[in-house]
């Protein structure tokens, strides 16, 4: 294997590092929300402020918790693994 | 309440035929633009980032989403949150896992990817298999809702409601392909995100803009019970297993899949993704205004009185806040809304009967253009006729769970197979055979075994397999079977076709096709 080869299997095996990173991270949020939901009902149904329950609260927090997870792997892609790539590709011309 | 729902309303009949006339439009435009296989699947890869993020939120909008959830809201509260929650999480899973190899990899079908490095003929066969199992079920449920609706918006016979879906449907598809499908949904999701907008407005302006003086209103109403889970997820591990089906459902939905190939290159596949999550996102949080402003103003009793699932929650509180006007343009756009998601569905079915079944393992790979294209329109038409056969069929029949059900196939048929067929090396054709079969005839059974059709359906005193989604046995079962075979017997050709997959997913088709020599290309690209 050449400096080249190795550049590039580090770079696929960092992009598959942060994706299941962010994968799992997903996971144990809704998995976490879902057990809550199923193991803890008097905590989800108790209320913050008025009209607001924890459960109305943690739930917006899972769909806002997708959204930052996107955010980061987008902004990493763009940032980092995009140029990465480019540069990868440049270097055999 | 009063309401005119159920009569003949002529502002929403007008609404109705100026989006048909408008969208047969957009299929005239389209159609000259079709003239080849690429374009008829795929809109030619034309489509870009943006476009494709509201195209793929389009297609999961679905009139089961808005009015389903918004029902479900109306009259179970908090439980209606749970699945707003789980379709939203599949996609950040599509993202991370799914999107950019999919687009890397594959020309018209997920098959192509798991294809890629495996021998065509078993592999086609099989995942041919699992898509038109979802296909399918997804297709009954869109079908069997469409029915209903229109014969509750407009007072319409049902049976005449589902062949108008099924042959406005077959126009876009057959003559406008992909760039008609997908404009129709960019369009739909448009006026559906607006229609909701403004009615989650004129819901607020009733509570000082603070959605908490809502959500007050209606636990003082109906208890502080609405606030929190409730009957809906009485056994824990059925609330797992569902939302391991939901999370993992949306990587396997073959419609889905398809729209990735519709945009150039990944950097677009990411972008319309991230869109899509956003969009999603904030239409389910406005269809829980929505819903506990149903229920609020106009009371759970008036909504069971029209449609004891709560299906008709967004209509009356769309007749209840802007009149007749309101009322016509919300059912209009909900008939859009199954008509562009049954259009998307037979498109992809009808991917997999031409260029997986067909192009790939009747003609060995080579077709020609006409021919591929001949094939593709006459699947189509297939799956409209039989589209509308199913609906008249399964009338009747409980549209969530059809959705559930397709949602466990392709989590359990689809999705392991395409996963491990993009991340590991020693993946072999037999095992992803035994994956997907195994995954979607297990799920079948499992399906076939549980309270919901044992009991509900049945009349038995009890059920076999206790759960009432399959996704927490078949999932990893689909996994475990995929990986077993594998170990047990090595695919020489897969293991060393490995690394130009490797090439493929982070590189890309454009710099791949510049280093490799040319007579390597045939028949591997299009």
């Amino acid at each position: 294997m050449n400096d080249r080869d190795k550049v590039f299997t580090q770079l696929a095996e960092e992009r598959w590092q942060v994706s299941l990173k962010l994968t799992l991270a997903m996971m144990f949020i809704y998995f976490g929300f879902i057990l809550l939901v199923a193991f803890n009902k008097s905590l989800m149904g108790s209320l913050i402020v008025p009209g607001l329950s924890w459960g109305i609260f943690l739930g917006s927090l899972v769909i806002i918790a997708a959204w930052v997870l996107i955010y980061i792997y987008v902004s990493w892609t763009n940032n980092y693994y995009d140029p990465q790539i480019k540069k990868y590709i440049n270097s055999s011309k | 309440m009063n309401t005119t729902l159920g009569q003949f309303n002529l502002t929403a009949v007008s609404f109705f035929l100026l989006f048909v006339v408008a969208s047969l439009g957009i299929t005239y435009w389209a159609a000259k633009k079709t003239k080849s296989t690429a374009e008829f699947y795929t809109a030619g890869g034309q489509i870009n980032g943006f476009q494709n993020g509201l195209a793929l939120a389009g297609d999961f909008m679905s009139a089961a989403s808005f009015l389903g959830i918004a029902g479900l809201v109306a009259l179970n509260g908090f439980d209606g949150l749970i699945y707003s929650i789980g379709f939203l999480v599949g996609w950040p899973i599509v993202m991370f896992l799914i999107a950019e190899p999919l687009r890397n990899l594959g020309t018209y079908t997920f098959a192509d990817v798991v294809a890629y490095r495996m021998r065509q003929t078993p592999v086609r066969i099989a995942s041919a298999i699992g898509t038109l199992a979802v296909v399918s079920f997804y297709l009954i449920a869109q079908m069997v809702g469409a029915g209903n609706l229109i014969k509750l918006l407009f007072g319409m016979d049902y049976e005449l409601a589902v062949v108008i879906v099924g042959c406005v449907m077959l126009a876009y598809v057959i003559f406008g392909g992909m760039m008609a499908t997908t404009w129709v949904q960019i369009i739909k999701a448009f006026l559906l995100l607006g229609g909701a907008i403004l009615l989650a407005i004129l819901v607020l302006s009733q509570f000082d803009f603070n959605p908490f003086k809502l959500f007050a209103a209606a636990s003082e109403k109906y208890g502080p019970e609405v606030l929190a889970p409730g009957k809906q997820v009485a056994n824990p591990l059925d609330a797992i297993s569902l939302g391991m089906s939901l999370m993992f459902g949306t990587a396997g939905l073959p419609h889905i899949l398809m729209r990735f190939y519709t945009v150039p290159d990944a950097q677009a596949a990411r972008k319309s993704v991230m869109y899509a999550t956003w969009f999603i996102g904030f239409f389910y949080l406005l269809t829980f205004i929505l819903g506990f402003g149903a229920m609020t103003l106009l009371g759970q009793d008036s909504i069971k009185a029209i449609d004891k699932g709560g299906n008709m929650a967004a209509p009356m509180l769309a007749e209840h806040l802007g009149g007749n006007v309101l009322l016509g343009f919300i059912a209009a756009v909900s008939f859009a809304t199954i008509l562009a998601v049954v259009a998307g569905l037979t498109l992809s079915g009808a991917a997999a009967l031409s260029h997986d079944l067909w192009v790939n393992v009747v003609r060995g790979g080579s077709a020609n253009e006409s021919e591929q294209l001949k094939v593709a329109r006459g699947a189509t038409g297939f799956l409209g006729v039989l589209a509308i056969i199913l609906g008249i069929v399964f009338k009747g029949q409980n549209v969530a769970y059809m959705v559930g059900l397709a949602f466990a196939i392709a989590a359990s048929g689809n999705f392991p197979a395409l996963l491990m067929s993009i991340l590991w090396r020693k993946f072999t054709t037999n095992g992803a055979v035994a994956s997907m079969i195994t995954g979607t005839f297990s799920s079948l059974l499992l399906i076939y075994l549980s309270p919901t059709i044992q009991i509900d359906l049945l009349k038995n005193t009890e059920a076999i397999f206790p759960l009432k989604n399959p996704g927490l046995v078949t999932i990893p079962l689909s996994f475990l079977v995929g990986i077993g075979v594998s170990l047990w017997k090595s695919d020489r050709q897969a293991y060393e076709k490995f690394s130009e997959v490797e090439q493929l997913i982070h590189l890309g088709n454009a710099q791949f096709v510049a280093t490799l020599p040319p007579d390597e290309l045939d028949g591997e690209l299009p």
